[in-house]
């Protein structure tokens, strides 16, 4: 973490380049739990294989939670650090005349999208590891059934107004974090060009459709048990 | 038009300081905010008070000293001016208007509204020039070919004016907005690509020691920038900095 960590502008490329892993792992999550809108079999057969492939098991989903933690610590680390930046604090200060609520507000929309992340994965995590690698059971089935168990699950999880209702304020969240985060992740690394403004418009459009796409399925699994 | 003025005064850098409220009466619509402050202080030395210190030097926006945090925004509501060019007809009869320092650990508060910039011009000495020998030996200027395109973006950088609107501006007190314009007057040309790499290090190496904050792309630097510095600038200095380090 030190040396070439320790400057303000590695920091934020680093940021941004995890940022950008986590942009990419939203869409094939989103994609996969789409498949449970139109077919039980498909999402069985899509979750089993993202569940039981050794390569996405060992490879890419320990990359993946690195990339979580470290994200946030890093968010955190460098808000704490802004905040020190200024000692004293302006008496009137109008944050709004010169930049979005977003963009003022990353840690906020973070750290409730973090306190959904544990609560994701208490709900779908924690059951799977220890149904997988505890219980030692691999077949994906429901017990004593050859019915896969994935879609029940979800089915399941999905039951409560309250956890739903929780899903829903995070991934509002998610869209406003997103809102500001998209194109500020090109710019950190230093991507400002004449394709900017296809970025602030992709940015726009993936901010919103993404977090709307886990809405959908979060309020569709509610009504459809 | 008469106004209400919340203004901070600090006797020194020790000094807790605080808030103190002014009347000022019969301040007319054409003044500018300076001769407004002046007019103020006109009227505590008739009383024997101490006069309150601000900045300022060319008052016609060219040369960065003037200051202040007006109703919580740099230079006031205006923008693409310096507080010397704001005039008191952006404000109405009866106003309050609150006036602050810059805030940032990097610019303490010397006295009243005054702060020291020096972390700026600390940053400009780590790299912010050319090493050429100027004396009696100079090439024509137009003996190296340089394009328009980037003559102008180079130029459109080189307009800062260090006045540290962008640090006062941004929540995070991130100085990148001038490093950026810094290093990018430089590296847009020829001259300056010379030193390009240890530029960017050593100046942002300097920012960073400073203590100012890191930048989250908010973008109040750009709208609150007298000068109109673009953060095309930041891009551009992150780039250089990768490809400092990196290669
Ligand atoms: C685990 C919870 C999270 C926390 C606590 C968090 C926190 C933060 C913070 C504080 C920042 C601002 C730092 C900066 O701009 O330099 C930030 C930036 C960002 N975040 Fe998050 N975040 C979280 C999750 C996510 C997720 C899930 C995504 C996307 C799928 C995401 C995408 C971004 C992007 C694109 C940026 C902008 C990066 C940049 O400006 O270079 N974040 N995050
Ligand atoms: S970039 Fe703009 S706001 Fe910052 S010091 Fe230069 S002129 Fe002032
Ligand atoms: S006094 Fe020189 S820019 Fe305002």
């Amino acid at each position: 973490m030190s040396g070439f960590l320790s400057s303000s502008i590695a920091r934020k490329v680093a940021m941004a380049l995890s940022a950008l892993f986590l942009i990419f792992f939203l869409i094939i999550h989103l994609a996969v739990n789409l498949t449970s809108l139109f077919s039980e079999e498909a999402f069985n057969q899509a979750s089993h294989f993202m569940g039981t492939n050794p390569l996405i098991q060992f490879a890419l989903q320990p990359i993946l939670i690195f990339g979580v933690v470290f994200h946030f610590v890093m968010g955190f680390v460098l808000e704490l650090k802004n905040r020190a930046s200024r000692n004293v604090n302006y008496v009137k200060y109008n944050g709004a005349a010169s930049a979005s609520w977003m963009s003022r507000n990353m840690a906020i929309s973070g750290g409730v999208i973090l306190a959904f992340i544990v609560i994701h994965f208490l709900d779908f995590w924690i059951p799977e590891l220890n149904t997988k690698y505890v219980v030692g059971d691999m077949s994906g089935y429901i017990e004593g059934t050859t019915n896969y168990r994935y879609y029940e699950e979800l089915q399941h999880k999905f039951a409560s107004p309250v956890k739903v209702g929780i899903y829903v304020v995070a991934f509002v969240l998610l869209a406003l974090h997103l809102m500001h985060g998209f194109q500020s992740a090109f710019q950190s690394i230093g991507f400002n060009n004449k394709y900017t403004s296809c970025v602030k418009s992709l940015g726009k459009w993936y901010s919103i459709l993404i977090p709307l796409g886990f809405i959908i399925i979060a309020l569709f699994h509610h009504f459809n048990h | 038009m008469n106004l209400t003025l919340k203004i901070w005064r600090q006797k020194g850098p020790q000094d807790k300081g605080q808030m103190v409220e002014y009347k000022v009466t019969d301040i007319s619509e054409h003044m500018s905010f300076l001769e407004m402050m002046d007019v103020l202080n006109e009227q505590l030395v008739a009383k024997d008070e101490v006069p309150i210190a601000f900045d300022h030097d060319c008052r016609e926006g060219i040369c960065g000293m003037c200051s202040l945090h007006i109703n919580g925004e740099p230079h006031g509501p205006d923008r693409g001016i310096t507080t010397c060019q704001l005039h008191m007809r952006t404000f109405k009869d009866g106003d309050t208007i609150y006036i602050e320092p810059w805030r940032a650990k990097a610019f303490p508060v010397i006295k009243d509204l005054i702060v020291d910039r020096m972390a700026f011009e600390r940053i400009q000495q780590a790299g912010g020039y050319i090493s050429v020998n100027t004396s009696g030996n100079t090439q024509d200027a137009n003996a190296i070919p340089i394009s328009k395109h980037n003559a102008d973006l180079s130029m459109d950088a080189a307009a800062c004016i260090g006045c540290g609107a962008c640090v006062a501006s941004c929540k995070n007190s991130s100085a990148m907005l001038f490093v950026s314009a810094k290093v990018s007057q430089f590296a847009l040309l020829p001259q300056g690509k010379v030193e390009a790499a240890d530029r960017v290090r050593n100046m942002v190496k300097q920012m960073d020691e400073e203590g100012f904050g890191n930048c989250t792309n908010t973008g109040a630097c750009e709208v609150e920038c007298p000068k109109g510095i673009s953060l095309e600038n930041i891009a551009r200095m992150n780039r250089e900095y990768l490809k400092a380090s990196i290669i």
